[in-house]
């Protein structure tokens, strides 16, 4: 009986962590090129909104997910376009389209509010739903979820394993020198920021078809900042990415199951916790004190922790290329 | 070209974003199957048609002038200040708390109270800043991480120890004590002594970046950290004390927010003005001597578009929408004029 509780609680995490996994490993492709998406709050909102108005009055559930995920390209390839054509700064285009895309959202979404609409129908997988524990985590979701776990594996194959991601990689960390090669450094960078912002439209038109149905004002106010510190905390990896996503959601989980056991400790507390939570791990993963305590730690937990939890940004994060 | 001309095409270029800002709010408009002009009219109305709509555009003038003030020290140095927002929340509760605590006469509380904020403001910066130098967290998470813990902390209290006896509700504590009100102008919200200390804000930064020492510091580390610590410049020290005064300054918003506004503490005390005023910073290039002209913009449109709810059943936050995107268009036509100067050259 606990046991499939249990099973039942992992998978909800598993579902509801799906918008951030896009959005996170969506964010990582495009942080390794080089580039911040800083608008991921705006733009998951936005997305939201869209896909679930595009899906409301369609009445296809595809055109929502596609058009939510062409809002979120055409808002990243402006900070790409502002950025490198533009060369006007990444953090304040971000910025400025975090606000502008919220408050779009508001105001577009104003006749969505609260209204019923459609939804990702449930679709368990014939034969793999039924192996005992990790069908009914796994493969009882919806088709949305499962392309999450494409999106995942695709992207660390992608980076890690191929021609074009090493390229990927060599934009990221020395684009000098992947210029000298011949790549195109900067065809580059649009490419994978808008590629990003796609996903991150993803996961925007997921939550709200998806995991928190439907839309109303600042439906999803915060997401983006957590996927963008997720990154991090991921240190540029998508598989760490990715685990760091369902960490987040099974913590946040966890919360709501323990509220009702301690009335005492006010709401507020729960609610807060994701962004304290937030600001520990960054402390974890980049500050110097982590590394004065891993000297205490034996050589071989010294590597392990390193793996787990340490990650160097890509060297010219952030940084505009000029070609001479 | 003469210098008439030049002035001209500045001048014009200035407005270039504003206008087509405007184009894109009235694209989304007929999108949205309103009338534009119906909008623009009630937004203007809303902030012009009589003395005391004209004065509230005043009071919501003063939070941006005091957070753009700060946010244009901590920009000098290079931060992106985010947390504002949350240094005038900090600013706001301590002044909330110190009222509730303290029965003293008005000529002593009022002072005090106004105090309490920046006091607390610094405090709230500091944290930010000492995350930022001394844990590697970048700003933007931590003072982005630290608004949500404050606008926790301000449910928390108004729901919980500090609720009017009658229950809690969204519109916030019980009011103030009169001895705690800072005194307006009749019939409306303005504060003059409000107004006064914003102005002298924006004024004494304008003084320190352009004409002190520690102004051209926070500009050298601004612009490249490292060169400017090899130049002898403290960058720890000098970054957590840029993060001490805006949040200073955020503060004394929040306090002016409780004391003269709301004359309350409110779950929505600091109002998004944390973030317009990051706007502000961008639209003034950063320099304090444009920063009354965009406030009186931003304020304006603050005021008028609540009214566009009332009158047109509209979502207020087409105001929000227009103030972002004359943002959103300055730094791309800013970038576009460079690009063909860079050209021309």
């Amino acid at each position: 009986m606990a046991n499939s509780l249990l099973v039942e609680t992992i998978s909800s995490v598993i579902a509801a962590s799906a918008p951030l996994v896009f959005a996170s490993v969506g964010e990582t492709l495009t942080e390794k090129a080089g580039v911040v998406n800083l608008s991921l709050d705006g733009t998951i909102l936005l997305t939201a909104m869209t896909g679930f108005a595009v899906a409301l009055l369609s009445g296809s559930l595809m055109l929502g997910f596609l058009a939510a995920m062409a809002v979120g390209a055409a808002i990243a390839f402006i900070i790409a376009y502002g950025s490198i054509a533009l060369r006007q700064n990444q953090i304040a285009l971000g910025f400025v389209l975090t606000l502008l895309c919220a408050d779009l959202s508001s105001f577009i979404g104003n006749p969505f509010v609260r209204k019923p609409g459609p939804s990702v129908p449930h679709l368990p997988i014939p034969g793999l739903a039924s192996i005992s524990v990790v069908g009914p985590i796994l493969f009882n979701q919806d088709i949305v979820v499962y392309l999450s776990y494409v999106v995942i594996v695709a992207a660390w194959l992608w980076i890690f394993k191929t021609q074009p991601g090493l390229r990927l990689r060599g934009v990221g960390e020395r684009p000098e020198a992947a210029y000298a090669r011949g790549v195109a450094v900067q065809k580059t960078r649009y490419l994978y920021t808008v590629l990003g912002g796609a996903l991150v439209g993803l996961g925007g038109a997921t939550y709200s078809l998806s995991v928190k149905l439907g839309w109303s004002h600042g439906h999803t106010t915060g997401i983006g900042w957590i996927a963008l510190a997720i990154v991090i905390f991921g240190g540029w990896h998508p598989l760490r990415v990715a685990l760091g996503a369902y960490l987040f959601g099974a913590l946040k989980s966890l919360g709501s199951l323990m509220q009702p056991a301690f009335p005492n400790v006010p709401t507020q507390v729960f609610q807060t916790a994701p962004f304290a939570l937030m600001i520990l791990a960054l402390l974890l993963v980049s500050g110097d004190f982590t590394e004065r305590l891993l000297f205490y730690l034996p050589p071989r937990g010294r590597r392990l922790f390193n793996a787990l939890l340490r990650g160097t940004p890509p060297a010219a994060l952030g940084k505009p290329f000029r070609p001479e | 070209m003469s210098a008439r001309h030049l002035r001209l095409r500045g001048a014009a270029l200035a407005l270039l974003p504003v206008l087509l800002a405007l184009v894109f709010t009235t694209a989304i408009l007929l999108v949205a199957g309103a009338n534009p002009f119906a909008a623009y009219g009630n937004i203007l109305a809303g902030a012009f048609e009589s003395p005391r709509k004209l004065a509230d555009v005043a009071v919501a003038a003063v939070p941006l002038l005091l957070c753009a003030a700060g946010g244009l020290i901590t920009y000098a140095a290079g931060l992106w200040n985010i947390g504002i927002e949350g240094q005038m929340i900090a600013g706001a509760l301590a002044t909330t708390w110190l009222i509730n605590a303290l029965p003293l006469p008005s000529y002593a509380l009022l002072p005090l109270s106004v105090l309490a904020g920046p006091s607390r403001g610094t405090l709230w910066g500091l944290l930010a800043g000492v995350l930022r130098t001394f844990g590697q967290v970048n700003e933007i998470f931590a003072g982005l991480g630290l608004n949500f813990v404050a606008t926790a902390l301000t449910n928390y209290l108004i729901f919980g120890p500090w609720k009017p006896p009658d229950g809690a509700t969204m519109s916030g504590t019980d009011p103030f004590p009169q001895a705690a009100w800072m005194p307006t102008l009749p019939n409306a919200r303005m504060s003059l002594i409000s107004f006064a200390l914003a102005l002298i804000a924006i004024g004494v930064v304008y003084g320190v970046l352009r004409g002190t020492h520690w102004g051209l510091k926070l500009k050298a580390i601004g612009l490249n950290a490292q060169a400017a610590r090899r130049m002898g410049a403290d960058t720890t020290r000098n970054m957590l004390l840029a993060f001490a005064v805006c949040g200073a300054l955020a503060g004394l918003a929040g306090s002016l927010q409780a004391t003269a506004v709301y004359r309350r503490l409110i779950p929505q005390i600091s109002g998004g003005y944390g973030y317009l005023s990051l706007l502000v910073v961008l639209l003034s290039g950063s320099r304090a001597e444009w920063v009354p002209l965009v406030v009186f913009f931003f304020s304006v449109v603050q005021v008028g578009s609540p009214r566009l709810e009332l009158r047109l059943q509209l979502d207020s936050s087409l105001g929000g929408v227009l103030q972002a995107s004359v943002a959103l268009f300055f730094l791309l036509i800013r970038g576009l004029r460079e690009r063909l100067e860079g050209k021309r050259e």
